[in-house]
């Protein structure tokens, strides 16, 4: 089966076809660099994003920090990751790239800030 | 009044980039000029990814896009950074008025870079007809209030346009978990990447309705419904096809404008990075709105070079 997608890789946004059989990818076309096939495959076996949001800080200068998993997530899992993120109060000056969570939802990603907040 | 080489309006990603780009084409005095308590501009509050594929070979959030230009900025001693400060008043001369926490401070500049950025279209610019409740917001308003602030402006949205702030925002309330009940677009399809309609809209099932539009607005305080209908190719209302949405909350992602006001005052044309005054320059998305900051960058860069070029033929003894 041919399945129409668009690559979200970079801001081209090449309109690929992906033939899938069971399941898996067997061939990508349309792409113009090879993250393309990577990304079809993670589409088709199982879709992930990088959840960004930003989470509060208490006696910071920045009310609001903003934040990121360090690697993709499951698609599936990211509004169970947003309820966490509603959870967290950061209350320690951090730098920008530092952990906030550690193995955030046992998902095998840290969540990191995304700017300093002093 | 106090003499200064090089001073730039905006300390945003154009800004902070023309100021480096400067220092290292031989400038040796610049005055960086930002309104806000901190350096970064718009990046600060764009804490989504798909910053720098081009120009770092990395995908950044905004903040860490602008992070990467800030220690730099911090680490010249050559660019002074006075935050806080905004411009009031520019002259063909190169005059130049700011006001800053406690003062006023007139400055006359051998070259100005104007890095100003962009205005969003308001309601009021794509006419729509209705009351004027609260309620409405400009989709980059939102995004500071939620990013920024901690503040969550709405449950029930309707996006009008579909542009990326747009698309972003939708997403964002969505992950906020308030309900984006639809997406109206004019034109036939997005103004937006198409990368922003999968991970943004299609990821998150938010209905879009292409050719349409918004003909009315209801709500005496608050946003109490919207009405939209389809269009025909001349953008009028086909008879027949209206409907009510319920939302207590309009985003407006219409389409960004150039700010342009200052370089007004001076009477200056824009010319390309330059104007038709000798020694004000321009870049970023003061002038011409980019999809990508990695081009305001490079426009950035550009411009940084031409002022320095303009000084060192001008103003010999300014450089190192």
């Amino acid at each position: 089966m041919i399945k129409k997608m668009t690559c979200i890789e970079c801001p081209k946004g090449c309109r690929l076809m992906v033939d899938v059989r069971d399941g898996k990818v067997l061939k990508v076309t349309g792409n113009e660099c090879p993250k393309a096939e990577l990304y079809a495959i993670s589409e088709i076996e199982d879709p992930a994003r990088i959840l960004t949001s930003s989470v509060l800080g208490q006696g910071l200068i920045l009310k609001m920090i903003p934040v990121r998993t360090d690697k993709p997530i499951s698609k599936a899992r990211i509004f169970d990751a947003m309820k966490e993120v509603k959870k967290i109060r950061v209350t320690v000056p951090l730098k920008f790239g530092d952990i906030i969570v550690k193995n955030f939802l046992s998902l095998g990603v840290n969540l990191i800030a995304t700017r300093k907040a002093e | 009044m106090i003499k200064r080489g090089l001073v730039i309006v905006g300390g945003g990603p154009a800004g902070m980039a023309a100021a480096i780009s400067a220092y290292e084409n031989g400038v040796k005095d610049i005055l960086l000029l930002e309104r806000d308590q901190y350096l970064g501009g718009i990046l600060n509050q764009c804490v989504h990814t798909g910053f720098g594929i081009n120009y770092f070979k990395e995908i950044l959030t905004g903040p860490e896009y602008a992070e990467r230009f800030i220690e730099k900025v911090k680490n010249i001693p050559e660019i002074e950074v006075s935050l806080k400060s905004i411009v009031v008043s520019l002259l063909p001369d190169k005059t130049i008025t700011f006001l800053k926490p406690g003062r006023l401070e007139t400055i006359k500049a051998k070259a100005i870079i104007m890095a100003t950025g962009c205005r969003e279209k308001t309601r009021e610019m794509v006419h729509i007809q209705g009351t004027r409740p609260s309620g409405i917001f400009s989709a980059g308003l939102a995004q500071k209030l939620i990013n920024i602030e901690g503040l969550l402006p709405g449950k029930e949205i309707v996006v009008v346009g579909s542009g990326d702030i747009g698309l972003i925002m939708a997403r964002r309330f969505t992950l906020e978990g308030a309900e984006v009940k639809a997406i109206i677009e004019i034109q036939k399809k997005t103004r937006g990447l198409l990368r922003n309609m999968v991970q943004c809209v299609e990821d998150f099932n938010i209905p879009v309705y292409f050719n349409h539009k918004i003909s009315r607005i209801y709500g005496k305080d608050r946003v109490e419904k919207v009405s939209a209908c389809k269009v025909d190719d001349n953008f009028n209302e086909i008879q027949g096809s209206l409907f009510e949405i319920k939302c207590d909350t309009i985003l407006m992602s219409v389409g960004l404008i150039p700010e342009n006001e200052l370089i007004e005052m001076t009477g200056a044309r824009i010319d390309g990075n330059k104007t038709s005054v000798p020694g004000i320059f321009m870049c970023g998305n003061c002038l011409k709105i980019y999809d990508l900051v990695d081009g305001v960058t490079e426009d950035s860069f550009l411009t940084g070079k031409l002022a320095a070029d303009y000084i060192r033929v001008r103003h010999p003894s300014l450089q190192r």
